[in-house]
Order: C-alpha cells, then structure tokens, then sequence
C-alpha cells in the first residue's frame, strides 16, 4: 500500500491543465500552489500492481514536464 | 493498518511536500494545506546511505522499527527533497535473509559460529599469515560505504600496527581519477565548491554524468533552478542517451574517449576567440606538461610515474592547435557548431558556468587527464572557486569522500598525507602512539593489483568490509578464481549474502548505517552524524568494533582503548587531529551532532562554502584567488592529448561495452534488490542495444542476446527504445545484478596516473541466442 508525495512541475503554461490532468486521475490527490506553478501530487494506492498503472499513467500526462518526489512509504 | 495511520501517513507525505516547496520556493503559498501532524512517529536524522549526495534524512520510528522515511529540510543539501532509493532506504534493514550470525566454512560450507569464536579466528589467521608469509601478505579491501570511524581504524590497524600499506577501498574503482585530477591540478583534492552552485550557474554542462538517475536530487535541484529562471541552460554531453539528455536543452554524442579531445577543443576556441579572462590567467595560472603514451595497466606488475614540467603560454597554444573544432569533429563525432557553442557558453562573460561529472570520466583509461582539461576550460576563463562557477566532481558513494579521500584508506594514503613523506609519518606516529618505524613509506598494492596480488598468491589473507568485489572487479573471471585457490583466506562483513560472501572462509555480521553511530562525507566536503536509530540484530556489530576486536586480539589494546558506549566520539577526536588546519579542520562531534552535516574547513564555526577565495576560504590569502595546494600558488593547466582506448571494436568485437548504473538500484544491487518496490521496478539486468543496430541483428526487446568479449561472456534480455538509448555501435549494460555478471566481460585496464579501471570501454560482440 504505497503512499508518496511529489512536487509536480508542468509544461510551460500547462498548470491549470496539470490540476485537471492529476484531479481525474483515481489514487491521486493534488493541491495547487496559489502563486508558483507548482502543485503538489499525494498517491496512496492499494498494491503494487496499481502503483505500477498508476506510474504509467503519470508519464504519459503531457501536461507534466517532471515529478521530484518528497515522501514515501510501503509497507513492505 | 488502521485507517487513523493511514491518513497520518498521507498527512505526513502532504506535509513533507509542503516543507519541501516552501524550501524551493520561498514565499509559496497552499491555500488548501492544513498542517497536521499526530506526533505517533518519532522522525530522527541521518544522512542517507546511498549515493554521494549526502541528502538528509529524516526515519520515522514506531517502536524499534524504522517505518517512514522523508527528505530533512533542515538540510541544505536537498531542503527536503529525496530520491526513490532515500525513501524506501530503511527497508533495507529488514531482508528476509539478513546476516546476523558469524559464519565460518567448514567442510565446504558456511556453518554458524558464536561470534567470539570467529573474531579469534580471524585474529590468529592474520597473525598465521603474517608470520609465515609476511605482514605484505595480509590485507584490507575497504569501501566508500565505511563509515568514517571504520576507514580510520582499519587505516590505524594495518599501516600503524602491523605496518602494511595494503589497505584500498572500492573508491579506487569511483573516484580515485577526480582525486589525482585535483592532486595535479590545485595540489588538494575534492572540489572547491558546493550545491549552492545549483542555485547560481546559469549553465550546467554534465560531462558523461547521467545525474537524472544517479544524482536525482541535485538533478532536481537544477531542474528547479530551470524553472524558477529563465536563462538557465543544461547540457548533456555524454556517450549515450539517457533521461538526463532528454532533461537537458542540449544533448550532444561524443565517440567515446574523445572527451579529451572535445576538451581540448574547446580551450582552442576560448583562445582563437580571446575570451581568455587574461586577469586570472596571468595572476592565478601555471602551465604544464606530462608523459604521453603512457600505456594502460592491463599486464601485472605495471608501474607509471608521471612526470611535471613546466611550459609557457606559447607551448600550450601550440598544443592545443591539433584539437580546432573541425579535426575534432572527425575523432569525437561531434559537430564543429557543437564544440564552439560550449566554447561560447565558457566564454560568455555574464555566464556562470558549472560542470559535473562522475564514473563517466573518471573511469576513463585517461581518468586523471580528462578531469585536468575539464578544469582548464574553467580555468582560462576564471569561472572557478565563486557561487555558480567552478568544475564539481560528484561522488558515487556515500563517504568516498569523507572515509576514503579524507581520512585515505588507499596503498598510498595516510590521514594526513602520504606514506611516502616522512613528517606524514611521524604525525601518524605521534596521534596513533605507535614506532615511527612500523609506517612503511613504501605504497603496495593499488586495488586491481591487490587482487593481482591475490591470485598470485602473494597476499594470502584478506578482510573486506562494506563492498561487493566479486561483483564489481573488471575482468571478474581472473580475480574470483584467484580468491577462490588453496591457501587464501577470506573474511567479508557483510549484511546479506553476495558472491563475495559465497568465497569467504569467514562472514561478520555487520550492523547497517542507522543501526549504529556514525559519520559519512559527502561530494562537497560535508562530514554528516548519524545516531545509533534502531537497534541492530542478532549478533551485528558495527565495522569499527569488529576491527577494534581483532586489533586487540592481536596485542594492540593500547592502540585501541576505547569503550563501547563512547567509542565513536572518542575515535572522532583522535581523528581530527590529522585535519587541524585553517585548509582542512573538521568540525567538532557536538556541532555534528546537531547539525545535519557542516562543510570542512570547519573555522571558527563557520562553514567553507568555496575553496581558493579569499571571501569564502579562511585558508585563502590576498584579495581573491588562493590556489595554496600548490606550491607556486597557482591552478595548474595541463597539456593532456587524446589517445585512444585500451581496446576499442574491431571486425570480430564490433560493439563498444559500457556498463554503469540505473535509479532504482544502489551498486550491485546487494541491498536494494531486496527491497520489493525497487526490485520489482528493475527486476533484472538487461543490454541496451541501438534500434538500428537491434534491426539489423533482427533483434527485438526481450529476446536473449550474447554479450562476449575476449574475457567472458554473458546472456541477458535486450532493452531497445528503454530508459537509455546507445549510439549505434554501442551496447549499455547495467551491474546491479549478480544474475548476470557482466564485469567477466569487461576489461582491466585502468588510468596510470589514478589506478582506476574503465568500466565504460571494451570491445564486445553480440550474438542472437
């Protein structure tokens, strides 16, 4: 049951699309910064074999240039 | 687990996120953030474990047990920030086959032993050994991972007490060509500046340095400083593709070991250009020349002394006129445009300009060259020793620096000096209460000749701690049947099974980082506490206390008087007698113990930020520039040609090999493979193979390839369009897996100057099996 915590940077411009692209993603939860154009992304997913979709799914968002993660645990 | 830990789990990852924003960012602000944190955990310091960045730690412990990790943003050097290895770093701790009993071989097979019993028998083989073949016959094989107080003792025990200079760590296979490049070109080793440098250069040119994976947190940081300005530029200049080319703004191919000559090539155009910063130049500068055609180690035995001498400005423009843009362009691949837009960035005087680099130009059969023409770009342009300027060598291990460099677990090295220099000696003598007469002025064995010498049979007993040989040597095949023959003892403290341990006569249970105290030193000179955090298992003892036990079973009980509860500040406070200078003071144990991490020279309780300037270095004297470490006080500038590799392809081995690392996985994956999440991301070792190439072979992802050169041979999965993508010609190969021992393939050849192997060139050939 693996719980992360990232800074999400978006593609120039992309900020408000990068809260719509993260928000509609399940397992995700995201909170804008007021005034950068950074948003922060917490996962918390059931099992590997969804951290591992979820991971795909995350790299396929064009509105997302990079992730710089901040926080994990498993409990493995 | 109950739903209130979940949630304060995901409290804590919001939360940890937060702290780290308002680090990158200051003044950013979260409208819908509410701070909550229930106290149930208890988070305490560490440096991490892994890499040379040194980032701070913070383990949440539950009880005994370490559960939660997050990135310290009390700690500069990643303000909160961490890599996937940092964060799943204390599961590590807790593999199903953990070594926590002392085994020793009988009848063939590793039995478990009380630990008393095995530390006498470790004592009294040294001592068989040494009275019948010679102290020279007894060894240390050490690591980057020591902590400091375990280089430092075993560094006392074999070269003050048994008078053996055979003592090398796995450092010598990371970072010994950044150390003579320092040695040669300012006198001192490690590099002048720091991470800070990643919020001031509005350039950063990563040579052969795939920091996006191995420096992900400093890679971060620069990523940061992209966004936050907008004339920031990286450049990639590397021998293959990677995530940190696609990162960049510019990634360009050299062939490989042209990066000499693409140096070179550069100072040409800064000269031909006159964006030669004449002031330091004529002020701060030296010039000189060394040996050429200087052979590459692979026949044992091999010995090379480099000689210095001094030429003048003239001589080195005539130098550098073999190496214009365009007949560089024909050896490196590079486009002639390429080489003059870095010579301009160089150049550009509103620029400032950072260079990082790591294995891929320190292993390197010219090592210690390329790290002195990577200098002399900055150097004739003064862009060096100020915030947001200089050449940053980064560090592969956790204390490569701090244990290895500093305190000198090398053939040669003393903690203070060199075996060779006799007022070196009689300091030694003196802090560590030993004859003058047991420190034997002359080197032995650098680490591939060690186990040369092994095979050999010329050493017969060796002890290695922290480090995976029967993985990591080059040409593996030679050096595993020489540890493996009649009459070679072995004893290896480890933490979990490895090949290494499957040849030992003698395996220590060894604690793991946070499981005792200790100290590491990371890339830029910052010495980093750690407390004992969880207790250790079983019958696990430090390093430094195995080594203090077999000392004193050996008779040296005055050499090692320390107690357990205080043993590893009493061992600090002797160390740091050996750095007592305004150039190297350490900072004292408490100020460690508070603080996560201080940079040496540690001066009147200030931190050194940058080296060689009077404004920053207590060291430094005059108005600006300070290169004290030599004795003319100047940087030197080296005339340092391109000569090709020890073995390149040719019609029957038509592929360069390069080896290296990936994110998930720490070295050879001894630790990290056994953490689920990581070894499920990176399951096993693979051969990146270019898709042209791949085509032509009618090769595709998956299918089982041959990997051969004249050593070895290895059969692996291949990976085509994956996380790195070769030149066509060339194949990638990855060590973290002792499934597929890919060093039986490569070569070893090392730098004559460093000693140290390159890992990134041979000649192979592929088969579709």
């Amino acid at each position: 049951m693996p719980v992360f915590s990232y800074l999400a940077y978006p593609v120039s411009g992309s900020k408000e699309q990068l809260l719509d692209d993260l928000a509609a993603l399940d397992f995700c939860e995201v909170t804008p910064a007021e005034n950068q154009a950074v948003l922060i992304l917490v996962t918390d997913t059931p099992d590997e074999e969804t951290e591992k979709k979820l991971q795909e799914k995350l790299k396929a968002l064009k509105s997302l240039e990079y992730l710089g993660m901040t926080f994990g645990h498993t409990d493995e | 687990m109950d739903i209130t830990r979940r949630d304060f789990i995901k409290s804590a990852a919001l939360q940890s996120a937060v702290t780290t924003a308002a680090v990158l960012f200051p003044g950013i602000s979260f409208g819908a953030w509410k701070n909550v944190d229930s106290g149930a955990i208890d988070w305490r310091k560490t440096p991490c474990r892994f890499c040379g960045t040194g980032c701070g730690l913070l383990v949440g412990v539950s009880g005994d047990r370490a559960v939660a990790v997050k990135g310290d943003p009390n700690c500069t050097v990643n303000k909160g920030l961490c890599c996937v290895k940092g964060y799943h770093s204390v599961q590590i701790l807790y593999g199903k086959d953990r070594v926590n009993k002392a085994l020793v071989r009988k009848n063939g097979k590793l039995v478990e032993t009380p630990l008393k019993e095995a530390l006498d028998l470790v004592a009294g083989k040294m001592q068989e050994t040494i009275k019948s073949h010679g102290k020279d016959a007894v060894a240390m094989y050490g690591s980057g991972q020591w902590s400091i107080t375990d280089g430092y003792v075993s560094s006392k025990l074999f070269k003050g007490c048994i008078g053996t200079n055979n003592l090398e760590a796995n450092a010598r296979l990371c970072m010994a060509s950044a150390v003579t490049g320092f040695l040669t070109t300012f006198g001192l080793d490690e590099p002048m500046g720091c991470y800070d440098d990643l919020d001031h250069a509005d350039v950063f040119i990563t040579w052969g340095n795939n920091m996006a994976e191995m420096h992900p947190v400093l890679f971060s940081r620069m990523l940061a400083n992209r966004k936050s300005k907008n004339n920031v530029t990286i450049i990639d200049l590397a021998t293959r593709t990677t995530r940190t080319s696609q990162a960049a703004d510019k990634s360009i191919i050299f062939n490989p070991q042209t990066d000499l000559a693409v140096a070179n090539a550069i100072c040409y155009e800064i000269i031909r250009n006159d964006w030669v910063n004449w002031d330091f130049v004529n002020k701060h500068v030296s010039f000189h020349k060394g040996k050429t055609n200087i052979g590459y180690g692979t026949q044992d035995h091999f010995k090379f002394k480099d000689k210095a001498e001094t030429v003048d400005w003239e001589t080195y423009k005539a130098f550098l006129a073999d190496y214009t843009p365009e007949k560089v362009e024909k050896i490196s691949g590079v486009p002639a445009k390429d080489i003059k837009y870095l010579a301009a960035l160089f150049g550009d005087p509103d620029k400032k300009v950072v260079s990082y680099w790591c294995m891929g130009m320190n292993q390197h059969t010219r090592g210690t060259w390329i790290n002195n023409l990577v200098y002399n770009c900055h150097l004739l342009v003064g862009k060096i020793s100020q915030p947001g300027n200089g050449p940053f060598s980064l560090t592969g291990q956790p204390s490569a620096c701090g244990t290895v460099r500093e305190v000198g677990t090398l053939t040669h090295k003393l903690p203070h000096g060199v075996v060779m220099k006799e007022g070196a000696r009689k300091m030694a003598a003196k802090i560590w209460d030993v004859p003058v007469e047991n420190i034997d002025p002359k080197p032995t064995y650098h680490t591939v000749e060690m186990f040369r010498a092994l095979d050999r049979g010329d050493i017969r007993f060796m002890w290695i701690q922290v480090t995976n040989p029967m993985v990591t040597m080059p040409n593996l095949n030679r050096y595993r049947n020489g540890a493996e023959k009649d009459g070679r003892f072995l004893v290896v403290s480890e933490i979990y099974p490895t090949p290494t341990y499957d040849v030992a006569d003698v395996v220590l249970p060894s604690a793991l980082w946070i499981e005792r105290e200790g100290f590491f030193g990371n890339s830029e000179r910052r010495t980093q506490h750690n407390d004992q955090i969880v207790p250790m298992p079983g019958d696990c003892m430090s390093n430094t206390w195995q080594i203090i036990e077999v000392a004193r079973r050996m008779g040296f009980e005055k050499q090692f008087p320390w107690s357990e509860e205080t043993y590893i500040e009493d061992i600090w406070n002797e160390y740091i007698q050996f750095h007592d200078t305004p150039k190297h003071r350490m900072a004292p144990y408490k100020e460690l113990k508070a603080n996560s991490g201080l940079q040496w020279p540690f001066v009147n309780g200030l931190e050194t930020k940058w080296r060689y300037h009077a404004k920053y270095d207590p060291a430094a004297e005059g108005e600006d520039f300070d290169f004290y470490g030599k004795p003319d006080r100047r940087a030197w500038i080296w005339l340092r040609p391109y000569e090709p590799a020890a073995e390149s392809p040719d019609s029957e081995y038509p592929f360069w090999l390069n080896t290296g690392r990936i994110l998930e996985h720490w070295h050879t994956g001894s630790m990290t493979r056994r953490v689920p999440v990581l070894h499920r991301a990176a399951p096993e070792a693979y051969v990146e193979i270019n898709p042209d190439d791949a085509t032509r072979m009618g090769i595709n992802s998956g299918n089982k390839v041959k990997v051969s050169s004249r050593r070895g041979s290895v059969i692996m999965k291949a990976s085509i369009n994956g996380r790195g993508r070769p030149p066509r010609g060339m194949v990638f190969v990855p060590f973290f897996d002792e499934s597929y021992l890919i060093n039986e393939v490569t070569l070893d050849a090392f730098c004559p100057i460093s000693k140290q192997p390159d890992y990134k060139k041979c000649a192979v050939k592929l088969e579709k099996v």
